[in-house]
């Protein structure tokens, strides 16, 4: 079983929380976390809504692994209509918030409505209430998970939370729970504060009973199996540890597919100063490194997380005691829509810039982005040094950027319209075109110029621009789990659905999805069969990975998007990348778009064919 | 020959594996809440440290026991929690100086590292060796051979020149 079969509903309205047993005929189908949350999401939302009503839900989901020895098995997932991009939205969260929640008795936590006055809620097992949190609004991440362990007298709580960008409507507002791990993508912090609910504490005693594991004896073995794969492997045994994510940094601006300055250039001319290896210098100022540690999120044997500490004399925390501490470091895609998305190679104020992204409950990807897209408005004269905040929002200040993070969480001055992300502000400035976005949702860190799958990846992604649907810079670059040309557009129309349907399956297990640079699905399955009743083999789950991209995609097009929506900006399918191995390349979308429709089963206007779903029973 | 746990805090990453191994030999269940091995964030400082029952020899918990419920196995050195003659009084969770025995709410006895009767399972789960199972008379053992390292570092250059 692997479930609780628990699902607490939560409405805000009503301010009840009521339980209710899950959807047995569903979890057969879909599995857990996204997969699962997807179903009740469609089943129970009209995807026409406007994702900041009461009539948009909000779901937080386990995985069935969520919570066991698995390793990895921490995830969890955030599912709702995005107020960023207008689709779904589908974050996936690590740390120890989504393992104490199965602790506690439940698979998911559906909250709907809106309630009048800011509220938390509490859930300590069975005993779930909502609370009053007059107190806590316009309160941090931080502050708001001390203030509430204190009033439990409960060390032991996992909090998540939005600071006061999700309060404020920022569009790109994330939870972050456990301090600084997220639920980053797609606005799903404004969501959850558009429903004046501040917080989720949760305390779990009861586990995961061996006896809610279909085979115990068959897990613990499929389980040992997998760990010693995970361990055996250059890149989840030694890279992802030493450098966490950031072991990329140096290796992408290589192969000329690290977008620099808005996506100008293709290359970082200071990439080694904001790296994974930079991250291990010890510093001119104090002799110490930025990286103090690696950490793990729960029961996870490869420990990619980065605890850093700043510079005590930087500009950015020069007397600000309350950000000398160790906190969450950069990881890769924030080390670089803060640093080389913006021109900016100051190690130490991108790690600031990343705490205050924590603190205050915003996705660094959106935000560095949106800040890199306002600089090349400033350095083409639509914004004035005025407007922007009395700094010069040039590529490459570290000045502007500290500032602009301080602003946007607390919706002052011109951090108003960062919060809008760059979709609005650009149409707001009159140049739609310098918005590198996809659906409305700011690109992650890799150039499609260089890297043509994950222009495929970005344009067809069903929560718009991602990394995460279809990593297919696996195959392209890192050659897992086999090479193809990352100069090359043919082919990838093949490996981008591959990807995503494995994608979908590993979110919806409760496993990390890192873990598929050592595992393939053949690791994955026996872990997921022996804890699981119902039928799991290779093909049943590789079926219901494909199963939840078509019901994404048909929440999508219900919701009013259309193929038009499949497309990149201008500039990566017209603008030739200047330099590195990718050089004179654009995005060649048009040659693999046609083919994925093909391939995906759906017809050319991308809408999945009768045929398609009801072979997949939707 | 006698094993102890010996704990290395700085190979922790805070991944918690101990905690579901412990829980899951003793009560069968994935369950830090269970575990009698704990691992602390000190997330200021950006430390891990893993933290458990050192088996005193002469054992605060095993003399204050009323019904002699806390025992030495003479095999492993644990000072094991008969369950059947334990009666939750909590008198040893007051005497432990360390805080590592604890009540249990839901089995109204105490409870505490058992050495899993000589083969821990948080030694076996620990994915970075940072608790690992060793002679007990040389638990400093591997600290001493990284400061006789760096004792003797230099000393083949400096003989050749």
């Amino acid at each position: 079983m692997a479930w609780t079969k628990n699902v607490l509903r939560v409405n805000l309205g009503d301010a009840t929380c009521t339980s209710e047993s899950l959807n047995m005929d569903w979890a057969t189908q879909y599995l857990g976390q996204r997969g699962l949350a997807t179903k009740y999401l469609v089943e129970e939302v009209d995807p026409k809504v406007d994702a900041l009503s009461p009539e948009n839900k909000l779901i937080m989901a386990t995985g069935p692994l969520t919570g066991t020895v698995a390793s990895t098995g921490a995830r969890y997932s955030v599912i709702t209509k995005s107020p960023l991009t207008g689709a779904i939205a589908c974050s996936n969260s690590g740390g120890f918030f989504g393992a104490e929640l199965k602790f506690a008795g439940w698979d998911m936590v559906i909250i709907e409505g809106r309630s009048d006055e800011p509220v938390y809620l509490s859930i300590e097992n069975d005993k779930a209430q909502l609370l009053p949190a007059a107190d806590l609004w316009g309160k941090s991440v931080w502050e708001t998970d001390e203030t509430i362990r204190t009033r439990h007298q409960d060390p032991q709580m996992r909090i998540a939370a939005i600071g006061r960008a999700g309060e404020n409507g920022v569009l790109f507002a994330c939870i972050v729970n456990d301090l600084h791990r997220a639920a980053g993508r797609s606005g799903v912090g404004a969501v959850m504060g558009s429903k004046n609910l501040k917080a989720v504490a949760v305390r779990g005693t009861r586990g995961v009973s061996g006896d809610s594991i279909r085979d115990p004896k068959a897990f613990m073995s499929a389980v040992s199996a997998g760990k010693k794969v995970l361990a055996d492997n250059a890149v989840t045994g030694q890279g992802l540890p030493t450098y966490g994510t950031q072991v990329l940094m140096n290796v992408i601006n290589e192969v000329g597919a690290l977008p620099t300055r808005n996506w100008k250039d293709s290359q970082f001319e200071g990439a080694n100063k904001i790296s994974g290896e930079a991250m291990h210098e010890p510093r001119a100022s104090d002799g110490k490194p930025n990286l103090v540690t690696n950490a793990a999120c729960f029961g996870c044997t490869i420990a990619c997380g980065r605890i850093s500490k700043i510079d005590e004399t930087h500009f950015t925390v020069k007397n600000k005691p309350e950000y000398w501490g160790a906190s969450g470091g950069l990881e890769y895609e924030n080390a670089w829509s803060l640093g080389a998305d913006t021109g900016i190679d100051d190690l130490e104020a991108l790690t600031y810039v990343n705490y205050i992204c924590n603190e205050e409950g915003m996705d660094p990807i959106s935000f560095g982005a949106t800040v890199a897209a306002a600089m090349e408005l400033y350095e083409a004269g639509l914004i004035s040094k005025e407007q922007a905040g009395a700094v010069e929002l040039k590529f490459g200040s570290a000045e502007a950027l500290a500032q602009a993070a301080e602003m946007t969480g607390r919706a002052e001055g011109f951090g108003k319209e960062l919060g809008l992300g760059s979709k609005r502000l650009c149409e707001k400035y009159g140049r739609p075109e310098l918005a590198m976005v996809v659906k409305g949702q700011e690109f992650p860190a890799y150039d499609s110029r260089g890297i043509q799958g994950m222009g495929l990846t970005y344009a067809t992604s069903n929560r718009g621009a991602c990394h995460l649907r279809s990593y297919t810079v696996a195959s392209e670059v890192l050659g897992i789990p086999a090479k193809t040309d990352p100069l090359v557009s043919d082919g990838k129309a093949e490996l981008v659905k591959a990807f995503q349907d494995a994608t979908a399956v590993v979110d919806s297990s409760g496993l990390c999805v890192f873990t598929t640079f050592a595992w393939s699905l053949e690791d994955i399955q026996p872990q997921i069969a022996a804890a699981c009743d119902g039928d799991w083999s290779l093909d049943d789950l590789q079926t219901m990975g494909e199963r939840v991209w078509n019901m994404e995609r048909q929440f999508n097009m219900a919701a009013g998007l259309t193929a038009e929506d499949d497309t990149l900006p201008k500039r990566l399918l017209e603008e030739p990348a200047k330099t590195g191995p990718a050089k004179g390349k654009v995005t060649e979308l048009a040659k693999m778009l046609p083919e994925y429709y093909r391939i995906r089963g759906w017809s050319e206007d991308g809408v999945p064919t009768k045929e398609t779903l009801a072979r997949l029973g939707l | 020959m006698l094993r102890s746990l010996h704990i290395d805090p700085k190979k922790c990453t805070g991944c918690l594996q101990c905690e579901l191994a412990c829980s899951f030999e003793h009560f069968g269940a994935f369950n830090p809440a269970k575990s009698v091995i704990r691992v602390f964030n000190f997330h200021q400082e950006g430390r891990f440290v893993p933290y458990t029952c050192t088996q005193c020899a002469e054992a605060w918990c095993l003399h204050a026991c009323p019904v002699d419920a806390i025992r030495a196995n003479a095999e492993t050195g644990a000072k094991e929690v008969i369950d059947a003659l334990c009666v939750g009084c909590k008198v040893c969770t007051i005497a432990c100086p360390f805080g590592t025995v604890n009540y249990s709410q839901d089995t109204g006895k105490v409870m505490k590292c058992d050495l899993c009767g000589g083969d821990p399972q948080c030694v076996q789960a620990c994915p970075t060796a940072a608790i690992t199972y060793v002679d007990a008379d040389w638990t400093g053992l591997e600290r001493m051979r990284a400061w006789a390292a760096r004792a003797n570092a230099g000393a083949g250059e400096s003989a050749q020149a």
